[in-house]
């Protein structure tokens, strides 16, 4: 039931030809470079797998299953198996003989965060590809094999049958036997119909869910390791500007004398405490006394839109199409309205925690992340360690609408794991967590639309995030059918920060709901209106 | 830090070499190493680490193990055995109704305060075999989900209501 800890080995997926496995994957590239080059490109390097090498999206077994690796985790959201059902539709496989395996940085693609409810759409595309191009790369083999053109078989759940010769077929695990396939991928294999679909479209039941409610799921807060040590982190109560920390003037540690055991960690204005009990750890942090340079402050919410309104901005237009300014100015009706959000914490159900095995020259991190690599990265920085010595593995943790203390949480268990030279594991209390969270920005949008006498729908939209000074536009004419969204602000806007979308998207629906409204009412009205 | 204490958990009594003052999660997540109860707030808010104390649903994130002696602690891992043995069943099942029901109506996103929704259903329904709607809210409400899968837990717990055995009295 515990989770296997070891540090001191690097996963090699070269470990699956032991197995009899045909190793598959593909360039990225040609089609998939539709979805835009901002659904996250790949990085090539030896510290994650080659993205053009054939073994990075998946294996097929001798015993005619299949893992399907992704970049993408799951986060409650059911992804690791929509992204499964993609596979074995493209595969002829069924659901049972499609797995995947845990993420992590070494064995898994860098396909960037899971981010914005975009697992599917973005990692989608990928896996698909990978599967469609497995699918007829096992069809060549098997064609050779049963000595029969290609168009002449048939595959059902990894089954390859001549056509009308229901006797004579060969199953994916046998084609492979042990060996690579070694083909080039071009990315151009076709993929199914949507009327061909089997899987696809079919309701599927999560396959994390028997383990969610049975209580075998391995959360990120329930992994352990030998000989590890309890963590916590301390700060200053309260709220704080995220990236002005404060800063420490004194640690008292006779103030937690009574306290056993218990070691004070501190790297410059970094402190917490470890030892072998949870309580203890948990104790001391609350107790121990630390004088801090600066308090958490902030200015409140007390005229907080009106001061987004005003300040200073830098403007960036989103999307300008047609003569907003002048139609606006011929509508027959105009309505200008604004849509407020606050700042909001990403505020996971249960706080962040993370486990660190730090080695003079090589560490391991347990942590829920929405990108493995990036966590490295940050990791890499505050340990001094190269990332290809940096093995990061997810645990899904608890629901979190974003970015929330994920790195912070791995930082610290890697800070207070080089500091004690043994595991740490670090739980953030609910105060580490919501205190010093990196809060999604406030949001203000203004909204200006009509509708001119030819039936012509105006839009004017600007939205501001406060505390990073932007603010997008996008001003368009449409004429009917009005777009449920304007996918090109809220593409750009506010930039990078999926869970602002739901502020934006409110912003726009709300609008266009009063839209449909006088569509409705001109409509009902259109004798007297005219 | 030795002591005496004992406790019972899923009806196995469990030497305990934690402090007194340990609150009841701690044990049970490092000394027993179960998975169900969990931390959540640390402070009897949310519900992510409740676990039936003779039957009754009890935060144990704010539980000290030293005032838990004679009494009969089951946490989501035994609550199919719990179950069995309320309702006379001679063979625990694979899974509490609740558990169950959860799984059919596929209620979970993140899963992370299921522990505490069986766990408090379970009570519900050992207590009110047939809950209307406004009881089961009733008993739900000090349970967070931060995904915001109320409506699916509600119409799981209405499934489980169906399916669950009525204790003989």
């Amino acid at each position: 039931m515990r989770t296997a800890f070891k540090a001191t080995k690097f996963p090699r997926r070269d470990l699956l030809k032991a197995g009899g496995a045909l190793i598959i994957g593909f360039s990225w590239r040609g089609a998939l470079f539709a979805q835009g080059q901002d659904a996250v490109g790949f990085i090539a390097g030896p510290d994650q797998p080659d993205p053009n090498r054939l073994d990075t999206w998946l294996a097929i077994h001798a015993d005619n299953t299949a893992t399907i690796f992704m970049g993408f985790v799951e986060l409650g959201q059911g992804a690791s198996t929509a992204l499964l059902q993609l596979a074995a539709e493209e595969l002829d496989l069924d659901m049972s003989q499609v797995k995947s395996v845990r993420v992590e940085t070494h064995t898994a693609p860098n396909q960037g965060g899971t981010v914005a409810g975009s697992a599917v759409m973005r990692g989608g595309p990928r896996i698909r590809a990978a599967a469609a191009e497995a699918r007829l790369a096992l069809l060549a083999l098997a064609s050779k094999k049963l000595n029969v053109p290609v168009d002449h078989l048939a595959v059902s759940k990894g089954i390859v049958t001549v056509v009308d010769k229901p006797n004579r077929s060969v199953t994916y695990g046998e084609l492979v036997g042990g060996k690579t396939l070694g083909v080039p991928f071009t990315g151009k294999a076709p993929l199914k119909r949507p009327s061909e679909y089997k899987i696809v479209g079919t309701r599927v039941p999560r396959n994390d869910i028997p383990d969610k409610v049975s209580g075998k799921y391995v959360y990120a807060q329930h992994v352990r390791a030998p000989g590890m040590l309890h963590g916590r982190i301390v700060r200053p109560r309260g709220q704080g500007a995220y990236g002005a920390g404060a800063t420490v003037v004194d640690i008292d540690e006779s103030s937690i004398r009574n306290i056993p055991g218990v070691r004070v960690i501190r790297k410059r204005d970094f402190v917490g405490v470890v030892a072998s009990g949870e309580w203890e750890a948990i104790r001391a942090a609350q107790q121990l006394k630390v004088t801090w340079g600066t308090t958490a402050s902030l200015p409140g919410n007390a005229g907080l839109y009106e001061k987004m309104r005003t300040e200073t901005t830098t403007d960036t237009v989103a999307l300008e199409r047609g003569d907003v300014a002048s139609v606006l100015g011929r509508a027959a009706h105009v309505v200008s309205k604004s849509y407020r959000c606050p700042y909001q914490s990403h505020a996971p159900f249960g706080p962040n925690c993370a486990l660190a095995d730090v080695q003079p020259d090589s560490a391991l991190v347990v942590c829920s992340t929405q990108n493995i690599y990036l966590t490295r990265d940050k990791v890499g920085k505050v340990l001094g360690i190269p990332v290809d010595k940096i093995r990061i593995q997810y645990y899904e943790g608890s629901g979190t609408f974003g970015h929330s203390c994920h790195d912070d949480a791995a930082e610290a268990a890697a800070i207070l794991s080089q500091a004690v030279g043994k595991p740490v594991r670090v739980q953030f209390m609910r105060w580490d967590e919501h205190g010093w969270d990196n809060y999604g920005p406030a949001h203000l949008a203004e909204v200006r639309a009509g509708i001119d006498v030819d039936g012509n729908h105006l839009r004017a939209e600007g939205s501001r995030d406060h505390d990073r000074g932007e603010s997008y536009t996008t001003a368009a004419v449409y004429r009917d059918p009005l777009p449920l969204s304007n996918a090109s602000l809220i593409h750009h806007c506010p930039k990078g920060r999926g869970e602002a979308a739901a502020e934006t998207c409110g912003s726009f629906e709300a609008q266009l709901i009063w839209q449909a409204d006088q569509i409705e009412i001109r409509t009902m009205n259109r004798d007297v209106l005219g | 830090m030795s002591s005496e204490i004992k406790i019972k958990v899923n009806e196995r009594l469990w030497p305990v070499t934690s402090s007194p003052d340990t609150p009841l999660l701690y044990v049970l997540s490092n000394e027993l190493l179960l998975q169900g109860p969990r931390f959540g707030c640390g402070l009897a808010q949310c519900g992510s680490c409740s676990v039936l104390v003779d039957g009754v649903e009890t935060r144990s994130c704010v539980t000290p193990v030293g005032s838990l002696a004679g009494k009969s602690i089951t946490t989501l891992e035994g609550l199919p055995a719990w179950y069995a043995k309320q309702n006379g069943l001679r063979k625990p099942p694979a899974l509490h109704p609740v558990q169950q029901a959860f799984i059919d109506e596929q209620a979970v996103q993140c899963g992370y305060c299921y522990n505490g929704m069986i766990i408090k259903a379970s009570e519900l329904l050992s207590k009110v075999p047939r809950p209307t709607e406004a009881q089961i809210r009733s008993a739900m409400n000090g349970h967070l989900c931060r995904c915001g899968t109320y409506p699916r837990i509600l119409k799981a717990i209405v499934r489980a209501s169906q399916t669950t055995s009525v204790p003989p009295k």
